[in-house]
């Protein structure tokens, strides 16, 4: 598969417009599934879908050919989905040390997350549910909660899209599960 | 209740990600056996990990590829002539060929502007650039005279060429072959081309 993509990647440097199509079909399926992801709307979903993929086209020249194509194109959705989520709302991170705390953070002093009533659980598709408490997640631990579980990448691979550390990686992925089991455990 | 190890939540989380070590994953199931707490803990974090995997079927819409490639921008021109060069080979060669030879030809039209003449021992030179063939004289072969004039009294058996300069020809004097003037640097540039190939002929 790997080799398909670079492939079609040279193609694509020489000049070959129509290869990068295929490269399209390839990954629109999990571009689209992080955007939606980590936007929660399929018209927001599309647009940055399509944004990822002309951002790709015109800095092609500037994906590293060794490197796993995947990774940079992950790498584009996820950067172009987090200055949305930042422009959209002015949020006040939980993540904010609160003063005079050793490390807490307003994050942790959230006991019981937005539980839902239980007739509307039942209305909901569980799709929507998971989707709706991932939506509640800071952005920096959605983004990793939302790599690793589309495509169930290694810590390894989410490190070097986010271009940070994996003990970063692994501590966010933790806090981010933590957070969802308190707002999925009454399903 | 029993107190927890530190970092048994900890130890929950490397065992979902597969990055849990013996050591620890046997702390982590003999704590399991023992505190329901606990198991409820990591049966929750089980059941987020299986409802986070069981929605990863959502398809992108089917005109998404369509769409980009429609917003794609026209192929780079630059990507264009590269290519072009790059099927046509022989055809780049020349036309490089070509443009260094311009290149050079324009710049030698331009040092060149001292007063030459080709050397043969009866030509005379005067003082305003000019080459004299005295009345008399024969000589046997090309002259080219460049950034100067030539009087021709005498005789001259071969061509005459005068680059950026004027002739006269006496009323005694004759050349037997032709006689061009050039004052143009493409009239040169041609001059030079024909030159070097009829040395390459001689050759």
């Amino acid at each position: 598969m790997e080799e398909f993509v670079k492939k079609r990647i040279r193609e694509v440097l020489k000049g070959e417009r129509d290869a990068f199509a295929e490269i399209v079909e390839l990954y629109k399926d999990k571009v689209y599934l992080i955007c939606y992801r980590m936007l929660g709307n399929t018209h927001e979903a599309e647009d940055l879908t399509q944004e990822t993929f002309l951002r790709a086209y015109v800095n092609i020249d500037r994906y590293n050919i060794n490197r796993k194509f995947s990774t940079w194109i992950y790498r584009i959705a996820t950067n172009l989905c987090i200055d949305r989520i930042r422009k959209k709302k002015p949020d006040f991170s939980l993540d904010a040390q609160i003063k005079g705390t050793d490390g807490l953070t307003m994050y942790s002093q959230l006991s019981s997350p937005r539980s839902l009533p239980e007739d509307e659980v039942v209305e909901m598709e569980i799709q929507d549910i998971v989707q709706k408490a991932i939506m509640n997640l800071p952005e920096k631990y959605r983004t990793v909660v939302v790599l690793k579980y589309i495509e169930e990448l290694s810590l390894q691979e989410i490190a070097e899209i986010l271009e940070m550390p994996i003990g970063t990686v692994k501590t966010r992925l933790y806090r981010g599960r933590e957070a969802l089991r308190k707002q999925l455990r009454h399903i | 209740m029993s107190k927890c190890p530190e970092n048994i939540i900890e130890y929950m989380h490397e065992y979902l990600d597969n990055e849990i070590d013996p050591e620890h994953e046997q702390i982590l199931m003999e704590h399991l056996r023992t505190c329901q707490t606990c198991q409820k803990h990591f049966h929750d974090l089980k059941k987020t990990v299986v409802l986070l995997q069981g929605t990863a079927h959502i398809k992108a819409p089917d005109r998404i590829t369509s769409q980009v490639m429609a917003l794609l921008p026209r192929e780079k021109k630059q990507v264009g002539i590269k290519r072009w060069l790059y099927r046509h080979p022989f055809l780049t060669a020349a036309a490089v060929f070509v443009l260094f030879m311009m290149i050079s030809a324009i710049s030698v039209w331009n040092q060149s502007n001292d007063f030459s003449v080709t050397k043969y021992e009866n030509i005379l030179i005067e003082e305003n650039n000019t080459a004299v063939v005295p009345d008399g004289e024969v000589i046997h072969g090309d002259i080219v005279v460049k950034n100067g004039n030539i009087r021709i009294e005498g005789k001259v058996e071969g061509n005459v060429t005068i680059i950026n300069g004027e002739k006269y020809l006496a009323s005694a004097g004759e050349v037997t072959g032709e006689i061009e003037e050039i004052n143009e640097w493409f009239d040169w540039l041609w001059f030079s081309i024909k030159d070097l190939f009829k040395k390459l002929v001689e050759i």
